[in-house]
């Protein structure tokens, strides 16, 4: 018998940005939770870009605020620089992106983390499953102590059996030179869990001290920041901001990369995992986009008290005197002196396919995963299943109904619902090109597509959830108002739309005609608009957003309305899909393999075609009469 | 999905008698209020009571298109429960199809193979011990649907938009590639300008489609007529005669026909779509290799074989290849060659033949000599008219289907540049692109998937 340690209710196996999620949104349920990681110094720890946030991950950190989780808190108190990207573009894709003091972002998780109640923090590498009759009971520790609890959620990211290399340097060791989990994998193997492996890769890092700036430019951070979280006090980010610089590579970078193709263990086939596409390495992008004179280089600070800058856009695993080489041709890094060397990373993770929405294994109950485990990548995706796992382990230990966020309501819903019914060749990233509804997903109104699902979990408080509806209705019925402000083609309108080279009246028309022309803002024209109330900020953005963009947004509601209707017809679970004979063979392959939980699910895998769809409806409503025949 | 409205012909595609068009969905009378007219402009169909017939004319805009009598079912008291509109026309395959037409225009969308019966179903009205065969109309149609919607698309319609599809892809993932990495990738200030002249372009190519589809329509429709038999046996001589003109190459090579040619030919009223197939034969040339394996998958969709036999010499391994293909099929057997001297005879063949058991017609011809042509008319046209040969109706309603995508491309790449030209960004162009871009795959049988991801990285250098 091993020792027991004790029984908790959630074991969270790794503490980097999905397991912190996790264990946080279960401890603060009130459930006992422990949390295991390799080293307690590295507590979501950054080991690769210094940034949070990004196109489409910074909306991913806003829903994760939205739904009551830590990622845009921490950063918010954190950064030493912010940027809203593509603010040219429409606010669909507006995307806030952060740069982080990276020991300071790992150390204010840390004391988060230590300071919930219900949560302990534990240092060991988790070693086994524990499973009895398909339900998990607990895991295994590398020193034997057995914790036995109700859910385990194992975010493990990119720890198992993860080798390190460079040129023909292999280190078996995790990133950052952390110890590796070399033992979980056999465990996960032993209950029949599919294990892919997959790739990633990190650029050097540089000492400051070493670098010419006056060679590069510069990139500031906003006049105005805007903070992550909903709950920031907007003033509180106003912060003075470090810059990042501009460099780019050049034809003798290019040579002295192709040259040492040979020594890459990419181009060797030493390194078997598969890598991102859109984060390729220098070399990938040298082979591939062979006819680019130059690539962007981007030189980013890892903190106010450090001297690291990390070398965006030159991730690589050539040998260590190529980097030298290589990141010397570069203008301003002639003299540059590496402190940690860019390397190749591989790792197992699973093949998702084995989860349900609610990120529980289908064929284990109980357990629970979240991040680069499930073949994702990215710390803000890693961040936001955990949430999702976190949150579902707690319902389910708790007896309530579980989390599911669907693709109309969410980018974490894209994200997961990609994970589980797509087939995954690479880590996965998020992308707004996958959200096909994402003129409503918009980061600015995280909030009020989310605080009621985090209400109802139980991690946003009555007050704020309050204050979401409050803040909806003032929405609501300033868009109406406006509708119907009669705006006549008198002398004054006239000059403040010249002002603002818009188009002259011919006839009066209504305020919000006068928004929706792409010069004019809700604000612009408040001097013509003498009944306006008092709003705040976040209001009169949603309000000029309404009305601006108000044809498209009734379009995708349209489209939405016709996609919940697929969703919303659920399939039994764990059923065997060869019993509906008229079914193509490849058909009922995939739909047993995916056990997909409603037919809008089904529709999207990959080899179900919309015969196959009607049929399974067909099917689906003669199982359903049979069920209630069966019951009268 | 299920609630929107439908329409679709509910009655065999032939000239005779009278042919039923039926709408059924939310708008079902909203959509017949729109194109009916009474005899005295007075009546108002959706004001009507339920299960009422009534007199009147289709009309699209001012132009008359039929005198008609409209049946008016409402929710629940009809086939699928829901209301339920349904045309008597003349009949006649044009007339029905327009009817169709004007319906789709005005606000229904053409019905998925077996929508019908599925809704009537899923409604309720159909009992549970029928749903296994609710389940296979679905099925049957929709291979039907699948493979038709895919080969029978004419000339180089799919290549044409192919190409239209991978341009709007490209641009599609130049913006977006642009939205998720704006440091690597950026969109000038004149990318709108650009991206509108490219899709005045495609608006133009689609528009030119369209055009030819409102005469020969963008599927062959007709009776699906393969002409088989082994090289040299006179299959393009005959394939000529029957068009009546020099189309097939006639050569004394054998396997000169190495693809299939197709033609439409008009039998008094009947229409005939036949393919001169390449000889079928052990072959090891590649060109003529993928010629027969094309041979082979027209026979499987053919509604009527004809088989020409070199009767001026004897069966050989050719012929016996293409009759085990052939096997209990509806097959016409033409012994041609019939001015030369004969080796195989009726009998002959007949006795031969019988292993294989065809369904078989035989007639002496010569193609050369145009000797037996008008008695091979007459077979068809028998055949036609006891109903051994049906032509699959699914067609015509594909065809509606391929119209309304195209037509709902080009709506979509409309509203790409009115964004452009109101002065949107230009992540609200990529919504309506899209759209396009997957209308038009339906078209082709091809569905979005990872196509845009793809791309991306195919020709966007992104990344950290």
């Amino acid at each position: 018998m091993p020792f027991v340690e004790e029984t908790y209710d959630v074991c969270v196996v790794g503490a980097g940005h999905a397991g912190c999620e996790a264990a946080l949104a279960c401890a603060r349920l009130g459930l006992e939770t422990i949390i295991f990681t390799i080293s307690i110094e590295s507590i979501a720890l950054m080991p690769c870009n210094p940034n949070i946030g990004g196109s489409s991950k910074g909306h991913l950190v806003r829903e994760i605020d939205a739904l009551g989780g830590q990622m845009g808190i921490n950063i918010d108190k954190t950064f030493i620089q912010s940027k809203m990207l593509n603010v040219s573009k429409g606010p669909a894709v507006h995307s806030l992106r952060a740069q982080a003091d990276k020991a300071e972002y790992t150390s204010l998780m840390r004391k988060t983390l230590e300071n919930t109640e219900h949560l302990t923090l534990r240092q060991a590498e988790v070693t086994e499953l524990i499973v009895e009759d398909g339900v998990v009971k607990g895991v295994k520790t590398f020193s034997g102590a057995a914790y036995y609890s109700k859910a385990v959620v194992l975010c493990t990211g990119t720890y198992l059996k993860a080798r390190c290399l460079y040129g023909d340097v292999v280190n078996y060791t995790g990133p950052n030179g952390l110890q590796p989990a070399n033992a979980l994998s056999q465990s996960l193997h032993d209950n029949n869990i599919e294990i892919f492996r997959f790739k990633t890769g990190t650029p050097a890092r540089i000492d400051k001290r070493s670098l010419d700036f006056t060679k590069m430019q510069e990139q500031k951070g906003d006049e105005r920041v805007v903070p992550f979280s909903f709950t920031t006090d907007p003033e509180e980010v106003q912060i003075e901001q470090v810059s990042c610089w501009l460099t780019y590579t050049n034809s003798e970078t290019h040579e002295i990369i192709r040259e040492n193709l040979d020594r890459s263990p990419l181009y060797s086939g030493m390194i078997e995992g598969t890598g991102p596409r859109y984060c390729p390495s220098i070399e990938d992008k040298v082979v591939k986009f062979a006819d680019k004179e130059r690539h962007q280089v981007f030189i980013e600070p890892e903190g106010l008290y450090t001297n690291e800058m990390y070398v965006g856009g030159m991730s690589s695993s050539l040998p260590e005197d190529v980097q030298y080489k290589m990141y010397r041709t570069v203008p301003g890094l002639e003299q540059a002196k590496i402190v940690r060397n860019a390397y190749a990373i591989e790792y197992d993770c699973i093949n998702p396919r084995q989860l349900y929405p609610t990120l529980e294994f289908k064929t284990i109950k109980g357990l629970f995963s979240g991040g680069q485990f499930n073949g994702s990548s990215g710390y803000e995706e890693a961040a936001a299943q955990g949430l999702v796992a976190g949150i579902n382990a707690a319902m389910s230990v708790l007896g309530k109904d579980p989390l599911i966020l669907d693709r109309s309501e969410s980018y974490i819903g894209v994200l997961i619902d990609d994970l589980v019914t797509k087939e995954n060749h690479e880590p996965y990233r998020m992308m707004t090109s996958k959200a096909e509804y994402r003129l409503l997903l918009r980061q600015d109104n995280a909030d009020l597509r989310l605080s009621e699902k985090g209400y109802r979990v139980g991690l946003i408080s009555q007050e704020r959830y309050d204050w979401v509806v409050e803040k909806e209705r003032l929405i609501a019925r300033e868009v109406e108002r406006i509708e119907h402000v009669n705006i006549g083609a008198n002398a004054v309108v006239q000059k403040l739309l010249e002002e603002h080279q818009s188009t002259p009246l011919k006839t009066g028309t209504t305020l919000a005609e006068l928004i929706r022309r792409p010069e004019l803002s809700y604000e612009d024209l408040a001097d013509i608009d003498p009944q306006r109330p008092e709003l705040a900020r976040d209001v009169v953005e949603q309000v000029n957003i309404h009305v601006k963009y108000d044809g498209y947004i009734k379009r995708q509601m349209k489209q939405v309305k016709e996609f919940k209707k697929l969703e919303n017809k659920k399939l039994p679970e764990h059923f065997d899909y060869n019993e509906i004979q008229s079914l193509r063979i490849e058909a009922k392959q995939k739909l047993n393999l995916y056990q997909p939980v409603n037919v809008g699910q089904a529709s999207r895998i990959a080899g179900v075609s919309p015969a196959d769809i009607s049929v399974l409806l067909v099917y689906l409503e003669q199982w359903n009469r049979k069920q209630s025949q069966s019951l009268d | 999905m299920q609630g929107d409205t439908i329409a679709a012909i509910a009655t065999a595609m032939t000239n005779s008698g009278i042919g039923i068009v039926r709408i059924s969905g939310e708008e079902a009378f909203a959509v017949i209020d729109r194109i009916y007219r009474s005899k005295y402009g007075d009546k108002v169909l959706s004001q009507m009571p339920s299960h009422t017939i009534h007199y009147g004319y289709i009309y699209d805009g001012d132009k008359i298109i039929d005198e008609v009598m409209v049946a008016v079912m409402k929710s629940p008291n009809s086939y699928t429960t829901e209301d339920t509109v349904e045309i008597d026309c003349h009949g006649g395959i044009l007339v029905m199809r327009r009817i169709l037409e004007t319906v789709i225009k005005h606000g229904a969308r053409p019905a998925e193979p077996g929508e019908f019966t599925k809704r009537a179903f899923l409604n309720g009205r159909i009992d549970l011990s029928q749903a296994e065969s609710v389940i296979d109309i679905i099925n049957a149609k929709n291979d039907f649907a699948l493979e038709s919607s895919i080969h029978q698309l004419r000339g180089n319609i799919k290549d044409k938009i192919r190409n239209i599809r991978k341009s709007i892809i490209h641009e599609l993932a130049f913006i977006e590639s642009a939205l998720d990495d704006p440091e690597h990738v950026m969109i000038d200030d004149g990318y709108g300008e650009w991206l509108n002249e490219i899709i005045m372009e495609i608006i133009a190519q689609i528009e030119e489609i369209l055009s030819v589809s409102e005469n020969g329509e963008l599927l062959k429709e007709g009776i699906r007529t393969v002409i088989v038999g082994k090289p040299n046996a006179g299959k393009s001589s005959l394939m000529n005669v029957l068009v009546g003109k020099e189309r097939a190459i006639v050569t004394d090579i054998p396997g000169t026909t190495r693809d299939a040619l197709e033609e439409q030919v008009n039998l008094d009223g009947i229409t005939l779509n036949i393919v001169d197939t390449a000889g079928i034969r052990k072959t090891e040339d590649m060109v003529e290799k993928i010629g027969v394996e094309k041979t082979k998958e027209y026979l499987e969709q053919a509604d009527v074989i004809i088989y020409v036999v070199d009767a001026s010499v004897d069966l050989d391994r050719n012929d016996q290849d293409i009759l085990k293909i052939l096997k209990n099929r509806k097959v016409i057997v033409l012994l041609n060659k019939s001015d030369l001297s004969q080796v195989i005879s009726e009998e002959y063949f007949r006795e031969k033949m019988s292993e294989y058991q065809l369904s078989l017609q035989i007639l002496p011809i010569s193609a050369k000599e145009q000797i037996g042509i008008k008695e091979l008319k007459e077979i068809i046209q028998k055949m036609f008219f006891a109903g051994e040969i049906v032509s699959n109706e699914e067609i015509y309603i594909t065809n509606i289907r391929q119209k309304t995508a195209l037509q709902s491309a080009l709506e979509s790449l409309r509203l790409v540049r009115k964004s452009i030209e109101s002065g949107m960004p230009e992540d609200f162009y990529s919504i309506d692109l899209m759209s396009a871009y997957e209308s038009l795959g339906k078209i082709t049988g091809e569905t979005v998937g990872e196509d845009l991801v793809n791309e991306i990285f195919a020709k966007f250098c992104m990344g950290k």
